[in-house]
């Protein structure tokens, strides 16, 4: 059986311009959590920033962490898509300058001209502040999330440009001959079909959402040329929630590649693989009327399509994707590390998180959850339970010295630490959700205020773990970019 | 109430995942060579885990779509004529042409914006969310309901629109006819 045999492939070295997406990523990460605290903190009423500073907080929290997962799982698409089809290093490093630049305007934006409209820029607020911040600032920020998009664009066209030259086109590379015809076995990996998926969405997602983004701009300086509220909204959060989906959506790639590598079994591309992956293509662009199910203006049947969707979306991540990391696990005498016990848990935290969302996205529901605690609960458990967790098991494979090495124990607390800390974050959130409490309020009430406390102490943990695991991957970066053997098994080698 | 049900099915749901990856965790030691028998008999109890999925998702999906929230299609339960009741939603604060309400007399909102985009949340006397829409310029939503239980309720901006979002509170009374 040819088709289940695992043929060993080689650990590359990362890129520089990927250790420094890597970098960055480490870098935005740390600085958006301690965001994330003190607006928790402030919550609780254990500091007092006021409810200004919080806003602020919360704006670049929102647009820095989404951006920030963009660039890690670019990074990781990226180190892998590129072992299979040639990539532009230009394009990757001239993504990475303008997001840097998109970040300083947006900072500036946010703590020189006070904008705090959030990052979903929803209009017509960030034109209507009554005056707390200029029209100026408004436009930076906007701008910003331009330049931010406008790199990202160029990156998924060079990314478009290299599936289409090696692969024959978009239908090729999702494998549809194989999934529509017979299945001979050469359908592309699934590094391969992974990529086409974002990129089909990301290209997509990111013209929505500059347009959008220019046609407020324009509204900015001439509130003549109208804009439909509803219309802005239905695209802003298309663009929104293709976008962060996609982040997870390459991430994953690394747990294709890596487990099996660490497993010595194959994770190919079979029917059901290619099925849903194309399931989730259509999937991940059609399921956004879910964010405006309380919209009741809005076409009904988009809503109940989102509403459907959402149900049917679990069914690749459950069924295909997190059942495919059970079985190439289990029974599979996987040596344990942190890169593998990482991404493992990613897989978890991917699934989890899946839960509550579907569960919100039921329109009856939604009427009583929209808007609490409880959607930050979902998403920062697949955030920083599925997204994180992945990208930090990436770091770690990159900087292992050696096969052989063994990790730390400080390293081994860390990510028990991470475990408890994150599961403790995101339930004080859904909890809250369950409570009533709405989210995006700086200041609550009394009652609230006990979740919040027990949310910053986990919140705590969740940065020092962060803090251990950042520490070791720069510790580890004269490794990162090394070909040695780090989770493969050579031929013939024998299994300690 | 629907919010404990939400908060308990989705821990058990989790929970669930997670006996699953324990499982799979547990099982990890010892390695079977051949991968084939193995994937042969995970299909199989993935086409079972697939059809479980299906009832067990498939079922609450058709069936919550029975009881929308959506003006035109949910009728005006309780007794006597509707009391209709206008919100704006202002840069911080809700204008509402009415704040007594009649219990078990059904009450449409008409709910828009003077600016922003504003959500329009109603919070019973526990402070749980009863109900709610967005509201938003130069659109026009209606929320129907009928209050049962008397007492202070509240409205809270659920939609974020600025430095006093979290300030954007109003009241009405539920109450017999007096
Ligand atoms: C230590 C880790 C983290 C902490 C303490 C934290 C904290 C918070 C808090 C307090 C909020 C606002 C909640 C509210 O509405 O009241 C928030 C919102 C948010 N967080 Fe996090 N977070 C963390 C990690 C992450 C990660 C890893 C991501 C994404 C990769 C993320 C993405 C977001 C987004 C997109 C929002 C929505 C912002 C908005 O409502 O405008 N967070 N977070
Ligand atoms: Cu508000």
């Amino acid at each position: 059986m040819a088709k289940n045999t695992y043929l060993p492939a080689p650990d590359h070295g990362a890129k520089t311009g990927v250790l420094a997406y890597l970098l960055t990523t480490a870098a935005v990460l740390l600085l958006m959590m301690v965001a994330g605290l003190l607006m928790r903190l402030e919550q609780a009423q254990m500091i007092s920033i006021g409810a200004n500073g919080f806003y602020q907080l919360m704006t670049v929290h929102g647009a820095g962490m989404v951006g920030i997962a963009g660039i890690a799982g670019a990074a990781i698409m990226w180190h892998f898509l590129n072992q299979y089809a040639a990539l532009s290093v230009r394009v990757l490093v001239g993504n990475l300058a303008l997001f840097v630049i998109g970040v300083a305007m947006v900072l500036g934006s946010v703590f020189v001209g006070n904008f705090h409209g959030a990052w979903t820029f929803l209009f017509p607020l960030p034109g209507n502040s009554l005056g707390l911040w200029s029209r100026e600032a408004a436009a930076w920020f906007m701008g910003g999330m331009l330049v931010i998009g406008t790199g990202f664009l160029l990156l998924q066209l060079d990314i478009a440009r290299a599936i289409i030259a090696g692969y024959g086109g978009f239908a090729r590379a999702l494998g549809w001959p194989q999934l529509f015809g017979r299945d001979d076995g050469q359908a592309p990996p699934p590094t391969v079909v992974a990529s086409t998926m974002v990129t089909i969405v990301n290209l997509i997602a990111l013209v929505v959402g500059a347009s959008i983004l220019a046609m407020m701009l324009v509204n900015l300086y001439h509130p003549e040329f109208a804009i439909d509220p509803l219309l802005a909204k239905a695209m802003i959060y298309f663009f929104g929630h293709v976008f962060i989906n996609a982040t997870i959506y390459m991430a994953v790639i690394a747990v294709y590649e890596i487990l099996p590598r660490y497993t010595r079994r194959p994770w190919k591309s079979n029917k059901v693989f290619l099925a849903s992956w194309t399931c989730s293509t259509l999937m991940v662009m059609f399921i956004f009327p879910h964010h405006l199910l309380m919209d009741f203006g809005f076409p009904k049947w988009m809503l109940v399509m989102g509403h459907v969707i959402g149900y049917l979306n679990t069914v690749p991540i459950l069924a295909v994707t997190g059942y495919g990391a059970l079985m190439i696990v289990f029974r599979s005498g996987i040596r344990w590390d942190m890169g593998s016990r990482l991404l493992f848990l990613s897989m978890f935290g991917w699934a989890a998180g899946a839960m509550p969302a579907f569960i919100d996205g039921t329109i009856r529901v939604n009427y009583v959850m929209h808007n609490t605690l409880w959607v930050p609960g979902h998403f920062h458990t697949y955030l920083l339970l599925g997204l994180v967790s992945m990208v930090f098991g990436f770091m770690y494979y990159l900087g292992k010295p050696a096969r052989q090495a063994r990790d730390p124990f400080i390293d081994r607390a860390a990510f028990w630490a991470y475990l408890v800390g994150s599961l403790g974050f995101v339930l004080a959130f859904l909890y809250a959700g369950k409570e009533s409490v709405a989210r995006r309020y700086a200041e609550h009430l009394p009652q609230w205020v006990p979740y919040d406390r027990v949310a910053s102490y986990f919140a705590v943990l969740i940065i020092a773990a962060t803090l251990v695991f950042v520490a070791r991957f720069i510790g580890h970066l004269a490794h990162a970019g090394g070909h040695h053997t780090r989770a493969t098994v050579p031929f013939g080698a024998v299994v300690a | 109430m629907l919010q404990q049900i939400v908060w308990a099915l989705s821990l058990a749901l989790m929970m669930f995942v997670g006996f699953g990856w324990a499982y799979a965790l547990l099982k990890s030691g010892r390695r079977e060579e051949d991968y084939t028998p193995l994937q042969k008999r995970a299909y199989r109890i993935r086409t079972r885990l697939f059809w479980l999925l299906v009832a067990l998702f498939g079922t609450p999906m058709v069936l919550t779509l029975i009881d929308l929230p959506y003006d035109a299609v949910r009728p005006a339960i309780g007794a006597g004529s509707v009391q209709e009741i206008r919100a704006t939603g202002y840069m911080w604060r809700w204008e509402l042409s009415a704040d007594r309400i009649e219990a078990r007399r059904p009450v449409e909102f008409r709910v828009t914006s003077g600016d922003v985009n504003h959500g329009f949340g109603i919070y019973d006397p526990d402070m749980k969310i009863v109900a709610q829409v967005q509201a938003m310029p130069g659109i026009t939503n209606t929320l129907r309901h009928t209050f049962d239980r008397e007492g202070v309720y509240k409205i809270m901006c659920l939609e974020y629109c600025g430095l006093a979002h979290h300030n954007m509170v109003a009241e009405f009374t539920v109450g017999t006819r007096s």
